[in-house]
């Protein structure tokens, strides 16, 4: 039952082959017995996991169930949960206990799903590897000496290592789709507004998405329809009417038209990864995809732009932790100032200080426009050429990564490295657009390489469609990693 | 040679909203601290703002109201500081643009600049000697919706300072934007204040905070100038900084200087979309907005109210309504003005109210004013029944208390001459005196035949009368 997806589980509840108790329990067990080795969660709510699982199985025998309910979910650590606490991977927030649930939290319970626990990630979602959160470094299940990427690095590999059917993750440079791509699993981000912010950790504002992550683009469709909505409490939140992304899975792909930006194929991809995907544009044209090449020559400024804009908005954001109302305060201090100082020199992790003193400088006075506004202006292009492309094709693909998951520390020292291997996540939440990883084969050391696929806006519908097209026909998503066998 | 003291002044206004600016949170005054604080207000992890559509409106209100340009299109930015009243480590606000940019107001006889007004968020309040040894934090003000307004450096000294301040004061009460109580800190002004020779330059400025009264600003800023002019004829120079107004010591001290200034980073605020004002909202804002205290100082002196009466009748809202009220209920401008600036004024300021809970019904004010003038009774007499009405609470009774009171003013001729002839063969020395040549004769002639009505003689019928028949040889 534990390699099941989570449709499958949903039929199984709503049959009552199995019991969301009985289920809950099972992913339990997996998450007491391979933590250890992953370290994917930072907090188990084994005791209020099972109360919700007999509240699922109570609606369930009133025939009142959907289909999250009853199915264990984790939570990447920045979602704000309601009496359990939500440390975004830091110790600033170790002991940090919300008083109240994020809007996403608040839907998935009101769909009757579990919270099982919360995921390891990055420090306040700053990093592509899931190394630098103050809980350790979250392993790959596929080779626990690597990386899981990153930031959601703990949901992917809790995906991945089936101690969960489900996750959310969030993403704001790549922090789904990334991570997905090097555990072997699928990770979406929505068009920026469509799901509620309120209640997730802000890093970066005009960027940050929640998303759902899973082992099929038909699982990501089911928590998706769950978790997008209007939210009144977040300005930025889109009042459409939301949809149900499950009926809309099977899309016709005769006639679709495939962009393949030459950008997102040039050197410096891995041969492993190159070959993989371009099998999966074959497989696409081969069903009647249009396939044709594309120009986006502003992609080489995606990375430096998002590395101005995203540590100015962070710089202001994590402001907030001062230490006089909530999180960790120093011990010992002389005065204000040196409490500010020692607080936040104690509680935030190198990769924060270093966005918060990026951030700051790119903002300060005489700075701003040579950096900031700079950075606004080529964002606004960046966006133009995307939106053009997206007159001539339906969808971008491309690899989610350049490379696949690489060994812990092997860009520790160099963070620069490590921003480089965003450049193609970091365009879609640039210009607020949907994009998803997905598998798409293994490299030469059996390691998984991710497929994405972006959109217009508001095309989700179309992104997990072509997904699940190309899963029904491959199973590179159903492979379990080799180190966490069933 | 003299000295130009030129000041600039920057104003809060609390806007009055019943939720904040950014959460739902109530913005009620002397709560227990922090039980008006919302997950917003304390700005926990993962909380976002939302901006008031009201304190919208009230921005939208006063720059009409100024004759400013709303902006269709206004951008919150964030201004980077920490300090613990701060809970999110910035303070929401609107820099580069605001919602209202332009506009005057006029002092006098002198139009005073606007330069902008935009919105913004309070901070808390950080309480320095409630805890030994520590410092407390009172967050129910944060995020308390403001409306920052500021001048340009039209006003030469203390005094058109002041004068501008009351007049905004006036001005953000009438609209019905703040209430305006200046203890509580609802309306509070900083100055920006230097000094030049006529005709130079700008010289450098000093800004002067915690001035929380009028009379406050004006020894501050007759201080800080006396300062200013003290250092440049001694030949030093002024150092750009911020100070702080000591009403205590009478005068001012430095606070921080330009180097010591924070570097605010502002940016816009990516958790608020750019705030768009439509056409709409600002047309029902624009219907609803009453008709100010200056296009009223014109229309009553067009009707016939002294100027110096229609000033006191438009110093407050309260007063103006209270004013036509009275005058729609049939009487004349200049008379009811009379009663209302005169009389009415000194008993609702000895009584410590005011005219919107005055005891006294306009339109009765309106009624006296419609008797004196058909004669019915005299003006003194009006006065006094204003007392009694003030004093018995009585409303809708004139007529009646008139009647009660026995106060009908008599206007029967055959009556009054007849009173006039007696007090005539009563006094035969003052008719003597007069007829002499003694002019203060009349006026005690004319005082006894009032008293002997209880003087509810017409007075011009008396004068009349006795002057025709002082003006007879003896008989």
């Amino acid at each position: 039952m534990l390699n099941s997806g989570l449709t499958e589980l949903s039929a199984a509840l709503a049959l009552r082959k199995i019991s969301s108790r009985e289920l809950t329990q099972g992913f339990i067990e997996r998450v007491v017995r391979l933590n250890g080795a992953l370290n994917a969660f930072i907090t188990v709510d084994e005791e209020g996991a099972l109360a919700a699982a007999r509240r699922a199985d109570e609606r369930l025998a009133r025939g009142e169930g959907g289909p999250l309910t009853g199915i264990p979910l984790a939570y990447k650590d920045i979602y704000c949960t309601k009496g359990l606490r939500t440390t975004c991977g830091s110790r600033m927030l170790e002991n940090f206990v919300s008083p109240y649930d994020a809007h996403v939290v608040e839907r998935l319970n009101a769909e009757g799903a579990v919270l099982l626990g919360k995921c390891n990630m990055d420090q306040f979602a700053m990093g592509s590897s899931s190394e630098s959160s103050y809980f350790g470094p979250v392993r790959n299940p596929w080779d626990t000496k690597r990386v899981p990427g990153g930031s959601s690095g703990g949901s992917a590999a809790a995906v991945a290592a089936r101690m969960v059917p489900a996750a959310t993750g969030t993403d704001t440079g790549g922090s789904t789709r990334q991570p997905a791509a090097f555990s072997g699993v699928c990770g979406l981000r929505p068009t920026y507004g469509l799901v509620s912010r309120y209640g997730l950790i802000a890093f970066a504002s005009s960027l940050d998405q929640a998303g759902p992550m899973a082992r099929s683009a038909a699982d990501l469709a089911v928590l998706l329809s769950a978790m997008v909505g209007f939210d009144p409490r977040d300005s930025t939140s889109l009042d459409r009417p939301r949809q149900d992304y499950s009926q809309k899975l099977d899309v016709e792909l005769k006639g679709l038209r495939i962009g393949l930006p030459r950008e997102y194929f040039a050197e410096g991809i891995e041969p492993g990864v190159r070959k993989a995907v371009d099998a999966a544009v074959a497989w696409f044209a081969a069903r009647g995809a249009l396939c044709t090449g594309l120009e986006l020559p502003l992609t080489r400024l995606a990375v430096p732009v998002y590395y101005v804009i995203a540590p100015a908005e962070a710089s202001s954001n994590l402001a907030r932790f001062d230490g006089v109302r909530y999180g960790h305060r120093a011990k010992e201090y002389s005065d204000l100032v040196d409490m500010y100082c020692r607080t936040r020199a104690e509680g935030f992790g190198d990769e924060v200080k270093r966005r918060i003193l990026v951030g700051t400088y790119v903002l300060s006075h005489g700075y701003y426009d040579a950096y900031y506004l700079q950075a606004q202006k080529v964002r606004r292009l960046i966006a133009r050429e995307l939106s053009a492309a997206f007159q001539r094709c339906d969808l971008i693909i491309g690899p989610t990564a350049p490379t696949t998951a690489f060994p812990i520390g092997a860009k520790a020292e160099d963070p620069v490295q490590m921003y480089l291997g965003d450049i193609f996540t970091i365009p879609a939440p640039l210009a607020g657009l949907p994009a998803l990883s997905i598998p798409c084969g293994f490299d030469e050391r059996g390691l998984p390489v991710g497929l994405q696929m972006m959109g217009a806006h508001f095309s989700e519908g179309l992104l997990l469609g072509a997904a699940h097209r190309f899963q029904q026909a491959t199973d590179w998503h159903t492979r379990v990693p080799t180190e966490t066998p069933l | 040679m003299r000295w130009e003291i030129v000041v600039g002044i920057e104003t809060h206004a609390q806007l009055l909203t019943r939720s904040k600016i950014f959460s739902g949170a109530p913005t009620s005054f002397g709560a227990a601290p922090n039980s008006q604080a919302s997950d917003v207000d304390i700005a926990l992890p993962g909380t976002l703002p939302v901006v008031n559509r009201a304190a919208v409106e009230h921005a939208v209100r006063f720059g009409l109201a100024v004759n400013g340009a709303i902006k269709r299109r206004s951008v919150f930015a964030r201004k980077n500081y920490f300090y613990p009243d701060l809970p999110k480590g910035y303070q929401i606000s609107q820099y580069e643009l605001p919602i209202v940019q332009g506009g005057q107001l006029r002092i006098e006889s002198k139009a005073i600049r606007i330069t902008r007004a935009h919105l913004e968020e309070d901070a808390g309040k950080s309480l320095h000697d409630v805890f030994r040894g520590m410092s407390g934090i009172d967050l129910n003000r944060a995020g308390t919706p403001l409306l920052e307004i500021v001048s340009e450096p039209d006003l030469r000294g203390a005094q058109e300072a002041v004068a501008y301040a009351r007049a905004l004061h006036r001005l953000v009460v009438w609209i019905g934007i703040c209430d305006g109580n200046m203890q509580e800190g609802s309306f509070r002004c900083d100055a920006n204040v230097s000094v030049r020779r006529p005709g130079e330059k700008l010289g450098t400025r000093c800004e002067l905070k915690n001035l929380n009264s009028f009379r406050f600003m004006e020894h501050a800023i007759d201080y800080e100038a006396r300062r200013q002019i003290e250092l440049l004829e001694s030949g030093r120079r002024i150092e750009q900084e911020t100070r702080l107004y000591d009403p205590e010591r009478d005068e001012t001290r430095s606070m921080r200087s330009k180097e010591e200034a924070h570097d605010y980073r502002y940016f816009p605020d990516p958790d608020l979309l750019p705030l768009v004002v439509d056409e709409k909202t600002i047309e029902d804002i624009r219907r609803t907005l009453p008709e100010l205290p200056d296009a009223k100082l014109v229309r009553y002196v067009q009707k016939g109210v002294p100027a110096h009466a229609a000033e006191r009748l438009v110093v407050s809202r309260d007063i103006a309504e209270f004013f036509e009220r009275a005058v729609a209920a049939g009487a004349s401008y200049e008379g009811v003005a009379n009663l209302v600036v005169g009389e009415l004024a000194g008993l609702v300021n000895a009584a410590e109210t005011t005219f919107g809970q005055c005891s006294v019904a306009p339109e009765d004010v309106g009624m006296l004013q419609r008797r004196v003038a058909d004669g019915t009774i005299s003006s003194k007499t009006a006065k006094e029944l204003l007392g009694k009405l003030f004093e018995l609470r009585q409303q809708g009774s004139v007529d009646a208390l008139i009647e009660r009171l026995g106060l009908r003013q008599i206007s029967d001729a055959g009556a009054i001459e007849k009173l006039v002839d007696e007090v005539l063969a009563r006094n035969e020395k003052q008719v003597a005196d007069y007829r002499a040549g003694k002019d203060k004769a009349f006026n005690s002639l004319v005082g006894q035949v009032m008293k002997a009505t209880q003087g509810k003689a017409n007075p011009a019928q008396v004068n009349e009368l006795l002057r025709a028949k002082l003006a007879k040889p003896p008989s």
